[in-house]
């Protein structure tokens, strides 16, 4: 059967039937709105363990999985970070401005972690409360800032602070 | 009714034709303009310093991952419902280019984010459902080849895009619907959060990645259409087929 004949032959089944295409255009939707159910079911039931970090609210309510490894995430409290005197270990506190958890880390971090900046913990709660954790990401925010811009936020917040000291 | 003649593959075939090189001479064009804004005009950002200037590539490239995914699933549910054959070679045509978009996606995430968070990768749910749209893509590339009749492979290859759609949103969203290492959307309806002349190079990459897409697919489509059509009186006329022969 050459390609010509084929099409001829589509289009007279095409065309003779316009209800069958509806017909299946709509078992299409409704096959589609089973897969959605179905994913939507899913995506519920499997709930917080998609999560990638708990918050520290999350984990002052014991939401956080007890007994093992997990992640908290949330902001490095100013004024929080202290370096230990062997240069490598390194105290924080991380912050949801609700609740705080304290966080005890040797390594290495990354470029971007400091403090008033997101960031995520991988590790464990010790006895004492204390998150000890294995690994510290910085998690960035979605503003992308240039230098100058940010010199006159700078500029602007000081303004205002003075402002306020004064009166 | 005079747009639907373009619904045969001949008409198509040679309409695609014409159109390609437009797309292409865009696509670089805007490239080069976009490049230019993105490394060289355009500030560096306070925290990330020169590292966030992968977002030239990443952005646009995470963006097509996504559109081309929904372009192809449409033209698959054109293909089940309507029954055309150049519906199904239009779905097919879009998935290597989807496949690469997401690849690139995923590869240039990564270099970011060893700078930026300090790993390349996290299984959160971000990366976890592009990498889930990379093997969407793959799969139906595979499914395609698993079957010898094109036509049956048309139908399978439908579905499969059809059933895989429901995680187009779930990419989208998933920044806002759990905790993700991965930061949400800069741009949003109304507002963006970044400096104009970074998003005036982001947009500038974001249709040079769209103008490529187009070009490629068309390409590719013009490939398939004569491959699959190779039998037929029209193709023989051709006058590159008859060079050939």
């Amino acid at each position: 059967m050459s390609a010509e004949q084929e099409t001829t032959q589509e289009t007279v089944t095409a065309s003779g039937s316009i209800k069958s295409r509806h017909k299946r255009f709509l078992w299409i939707a409704v096959g589609l709105v089973f897969v959605v159910a179905i994913v939507a079911l899913v995506l519920n039931a499997l709930g917080s363990s998609i999560t990638y970090f708990y918050s520290p609210t999350d984990v002052m309510q014991n939401k956080a999985p007890q007994g093992r490894a997990f992640r908290v995430g949330g902001m490095v409290e100013g004024g929080s970070v202290v370096r230990g005197t062997d240069g490598l270990t390194v105290y924080f506190n991380v912050t949801d401005t609700a609740e705080t958890v304290s966080v005890v880390y040797t390594g290495i971090l990354p470029d971007l972690f400091a403090e008033e900046k997101g960031v995520v913990a991988q590790g464990k709660l010790d006895d004492h409360g204390v998150f000890q954790a294995t690994q510290v990401l910085a998690k960035h925010d979605e503003n992308y800032v240039a230098p100058e811009v940010q010199a006159a936020l700078d500029e602007a917040h000081k303004a205002r602070a003075a402002e306020t000291l004064k009166q | 009714m005079s747009g639907f003649k373009y619904a045969a593959p001949a008409q198509f075939y040679s309409l695609a034709g014409k159109m390609v090189p437009w797309f292409a001479v865009l696509a670089a064009i805007l490239a080069v303009i976009g490049l230019a804004i993105g490394l060289y005009v355009a500030p560096i950002d306070v925290t990330q310093k020169d590292s966030y200037r992968i977002i030239f590539i990443h952005v646009p490239a995470a963006w097509m991952s996504m559109f081309l995914y929904v372009v192809m699933a449409f033209w698959g549910a054109m293909a089940l419902g309507l029954n055309t054959r150049l519906s199904a070679m239009m779905a097919q045509s879009i998935a290597p280019t989807g496949a690469l978009m997401t690849a690139l996606a995923l590869w240039t995430g990564a270099l970011w984010g060893k700078p930026t968070w300090g790993t390349y990768w996290a299984w959160d749910a971000r990366m976890t459902s592009e990498l889930i749209l990379l093997f969407l893509y793959l799969g139906i590339i595979a499914l395609r080849n698993a079957i010898d009749d094109p036509r049956r492979a048309d139908k399978a290859c439908s579905v499969l895009a059809l059933v895989g759609v429901v995680n187009v949103p779930i990419i989208y969203y998933s920044v806002n619907w759990w905790n993700t290492l991965h930061q949400g959307a800069t741009i949003k309806m109304g507002k963006a959060s970044i400096d104009d002349i970074m998003l005036a190079g982001l947009l500038v990459m974001v249709f040079a990645f769209w103008f490529y897409s187009i070009a490629v697919t068309l390409v590719r489509l013009r490939a398939i259409i004569l491959e699959r059509e190779a039998g037929a009186a029209w193709v023989a006329r051709l006058a590159e087929v008859k060079e050939e022969r």
